[in-house]
């Protein structure tokens, strides 16, 4: 049986931090008096605190360089690592074509799995870009959706995804191991993106499945002849909900077989 | 000015803080505050009042993630360089908690930073890393228990005789 009284080294952290509640604030104030141990790990936490402020925290009051002019930023539009993003993301178009062959060769995973990596690395690729992660924006969406679902072969509908807090930056054509496939780009108001891989494939349909790959995730599923992966950063409580959203969209979109 | 971009302006000290700390890297993190102030400005009409704060703080973590997705992705790495901490001189205690940081994986420095240098509460900085608060109350801890023990280990003489 958990003792009321024993004190977690969360619930210490928490002291340390005043995000506890009152009552345990007092509990925890015993708990140190009678625990050296504890009570010198909470002076250690503390002085980290005050060596991180003495060590950054003359920042807060010096005038920011004239870089940061805001209405200057607001007529370029776009930053110092864009240029160098894009830089790298050419440089890695090529790694990674290369790698995709490489892994074709090597082995013969079925389409779906190949299907699901080309899409993490997509996810990679296009995701850092500032100034051109898509082709066509998604403010030109009838375009947009009508020269990928020629492209791509069969007609594609990216799901709206509003409720979820994404809008769509816009969309772009890239090769899959089976032809043509769609990516399309979402974006959250806090530049958190998830972007949505389609193309046709030969395997049988399927449910909602889960991978990973490094820092990334994805969800992906097969409905009519069309695999499609949703793809997103690992951490974030936020890619199944989005997932499932998708899915549920172009579920019930699709029309019945006949 | 409009509101929003005084707001926005207002905030920039507090981002550069949390920048340098995060990169430890003093034209590193001012590039990702640029960049953060670009997309702010960019998002305008995507941002529905809240805190502002936050919002900025969220942008600049997920910049600053990608980067270093970048760098990891890149075949010669370079280390970034404390450049910072050696231009401000002899400040030994300064030195240690910056190497200190070095040993925190991004998340967990991120978190410590947030709590500790932003003064976020846990609700905030969950929302900032889209994690639940117990996964950032396991990082600061992680995070704190790191960075003593390396403080600890470079100051044999403070290590407790058992």
């Amino acid at each position: 049986m958990a003792d009321r009284d024993h004190v977690s080294e969360e619930e210490l952290n928490a002291y340390v931090d005043n995000e506890l509640p009152a009552d345990r604030r007092s509990i925890v104030e015993a708990w140190l008096a009678t625990h050296p141990d504890d009570a010198a790990r909470v002076a250690a936490w503390r002085q980290q605190a005050e060596l991180l402020c003495q060590r950054y925290g003359h920042l807060e009051y010096e005038t920011p360089p004239a870089r940061f002019d805001l209405d200057r930023l607001a007529r370029r539009r776009y930053g110092g690592l864009a240029a160098i993003a894009a830089t790298i993301a050419a440089f890695l178009l090529g790694a990674a074509a290369g790698w995709t062959v490489h892994g074709l060769e090597i082995q013969k995973p079925s389409d779906l799995a190949r299907f699901t990596t080309d899409a993490l690395v997509a996810y990679r690729l296009y995701t850092v870009e500032v100034r051109h992660p898509v082709e066509v924006p998604g403010e030109e969406r009838p375009h947009l959706v009508q020269w990928l679902s020629k492209r791509v072969g069969s007609p594609l509908n990216p799901p709206e995804l509003d409720k979820q807090g994404l809008k769509l930056v816009g969309g772009r054509l890239l090769p899959g191991p089976t032809g043509p496939s769609a990516f399309f780009m979402y974006e959250t108001s806090s530049g958190e993106r998830f972007t949505l891989y389609c193309g046709q494939v030969n395997d049988g349909e399927t449910a909602l499945r889960y991978t990973t790959g490094g820092q990334n995730a994805a969800y992906y599923w097969v409905d009519r002849n069309l695999a499609y992966v949703l793809s997103g950063p690992m951490e974030t409580v936020k890619l199944k909900e989005i997932a499932q959203a998708a899915y549920d969209q172009i579920d019930r979109r699709t029309p019945p077989r006949g | 000015m409009s509101e929003f971009r005084e707001r926005i302006e207002a905030a920039i000290p507090a981002l550069r803080r949390y920048a340098r700390a995060l990169t430890r890297d003093a034209e590193t993190a001012d590039d990702i505050v640029q960049d953060t102030l670009v997309r702010a400005l960019r998002s305008e009409h995507l941002f529905h009042g809240g805190d502002m704060r936050a919002w900025l703080y969220t942008i600049l973590t997920n910049l600053n993630r990608n980067r270093l997705r970048t760098l990891a992705r890149r075949p010669v790495v370079t280390p970034i360089k404390d450049t910072d901490a050696t231009a401000s001189g002899p400040d030994s205690g300064g030195r240690d908690i910056v190497r200190a940081l070095e040993m925190l994986t991004e998340e967990q420095r991120s978190a410590l930073l947030l709590v500790v240098l932003e003064s976020l509460t846990y609700r905030e900085v969950s929302e900032v890393q889209g994690v639940p608060i117990g996964t950032v109350m396991s990082r600061l801890a992680r995070a704190r228990n790191e960075i003593k023990s390396y403080l600890d280990g470079e100051r044999p003489a403070l290590r407790r005789v058992k």
